[in-house]
């Protein structure tokens, strides 16, 4: 089974229909305790960083996302759910996020228009298990103002929007995209069936 | 590179597509989810529903409505029309809906914006304007282009961004149903004045409307409904034009042998 994590922020319906899509059994959780049974984790969130990762740790979620990376069990962060896995964002810097890959998240600056909200190509710059359905210059469903500053050996994709910006970051058993999988056609639907059978 | 967004817009009134000229006169076009389906299918970037004659009765269609389509698509789809509460907004976007659009109830209390957007982020809060030419620019025009209000659609714009407003629907309702092609003035108008994506939306009957549009004024987005439902051009025509003349847009999907 894979665990959303439920932590009452975003859409989480359009995440578990896209898994069973891809004939994955997703299931929303809601209690901390029960992502020991669960084979890969979906981290979802939208909206206020501040807002996720203050329910985020209100419902009890951290010592069990980072028991569970620490067992190697899969985790895949979407959006919000992937800015938290780094140290902290801009938008409020008194929530901190759970520091997997070190770095901070920050508005998007330099460009006509905030959000960034369509779709746009990514640039594969590393490899990863999940992303091996994923082609270079793919196009995926973007809507965000922030985005993590680019953290070095863990990038492994970028979008152009006023410079190249952080897409796909990822190590193993890790993977976090800036970008909506879930809305994102095609495309995302590979994604998410990659991410599926590692689980 | 962002692309230019081609977006389907499907009236929908008891949970079947019509098509409106000048906002009157509708007539069934055939299912909604049917048509979702070809859209997707075609290429559309995103889809939106207005549901033309929202009340309050019929509330649970609306949100019943979403839900169905939520099931069939994966790409991005906003409900608009008849939305006069958070709570309403909220509803639909648990149903599966990723943006709301409001429309008169803003005009009317401008805090529904603040209230939406608030809650559920910017990025689920569409305001669609209902714009018409009047001796000094532009009027906001509301309850399905019946009531003008007097309010410069800039002014408005303007207004509605700051309380949150994560996107712009800007519909012509001089060039509803005309094949005009779109209103690339007040496009423009707008577009110039807010830092939030635009969609311009109103008048369009082909692909040189939508090359117009992208490459004389800073619209993110242009959404058609009446030219799309009557197979008369296919998002693909639309797309193949504008890449042609340079525009960045997302390439028909990639099929895995």
């Amino acid at each position: 089974m894979i665990a959303i994590v439920d932590y009452g922020v975003g859409n989480l319906a359009s995440v578990q229909k896209a898994l069973s899509a891809v004939g994955a059994e997703a299931e929303l959780v809601r209690n901390p305790a029960k992502l020991a049974d669960a084979a890969a984790l979906v981290l979802p969130g939208v909206g206020n960083f501040g807002h996720c990762s203050r329910e985020f740790h209100r419902f009890g979620f951290a010592p069990a996302v980072r028991d569970a990376r620490d067992r190697g069990i899969p985790i895949l962060g979407i959006c919000v759910g992937m800015q938290l896995l780094f140290d902290g964002s801009e938008e409020d810097a008194g929530e901190p996020g759970l520091g997997f890959y070190r770095g901070t998240v920050a508005r998007l600056t330099g460009v006509p228009r905030v959000p960034q909200i369509g779709w746009n190509s990514v640039t594969k710059s590393g490899d990863h298990p999940w992303l091996r359905d994923v082609a270079d210059g793919d196009y995926f469903y973007f809507v965000h103002s922030y985005v993590p500053l680019s953290t070095g050996d863990v990038a492994l994709g970028t979008v152009e929007y006023g410079g190249p910006r952080l897409a796909i970051v990822g190590s193993d058993r890790l993977l976090g995209v800036q970008f909506h999988p879930e809305k994102s056609g095609a495309n995302g639907l590979r994604l998410l069936g990659a991410f599926a059978r590692a689980a | 590179m962002l692309a230019k967004r081609i977006i389907p817009c499907l009236d929908v009134r008891d949970g079947k597509v019509v098509k409106s000229v000048r906002f009157l006169d509708t007539k069934d076009v055939g299912d909604a989810i049917e048509l979702a389906r070809r859209y997707n299918d075609d290429g559309a970037d995103e889809l939106v529903f207005l549901d033309i004659n929202a009340s309050f009765e019929q509330r649970r269609t609306v949100v019943e409505f979403a839900a169905r389509v939520a099931e069939q698509l994966f790409i991005p789809f906003t409900v608009g029309g008849g939305i006069s509460t958070a709570d309403l907004a909220g509803e639909l976007l648990r149903a599966g809906a990723d943006k709301v659009a409001v429309n008169s109830a803003a005009v009317r209390d401008p805090s529904l914006i603040a209230q939406v957007a608030g809650r559920y982020g910017s990025q689920a809060c569409v305001l669609s304007i209902d714009a018409t030419r009047s001796a000094t620019g532009f009027e906001v025009v509301i309850d399905g282009g019946r009531v003008p209000t007097g309010r410069d659609v800039v002014a408005w714009a303007i207004e509605a961004v700051g309380l949150g407003a994560g996107e712009l629907l800007v519909n012509s309702i001089d060039r509803d149903g005309t094949k005009l092609g779109f209103d690339l003035e007040l496009t423009s108008a707008v577009a110039a004045a807010v830092s939030v994506p635009v969609i311009a939306s109103g008048g369009a009957a082909s692909a040189a409307d939508f090359v117009r549009l992208f490459r004389e004024t800073n619209a993110d987005a242009g959404l058609a409904a009446s030219i799309f439902h009557y197979g008369e051009l296919s998002v693909g025509d639309v797309k193949e034009a504008l890449a042609a003349s340079g525009v960045a847009v997302r390439p028909r999907e990639r099929v895995l042998a």
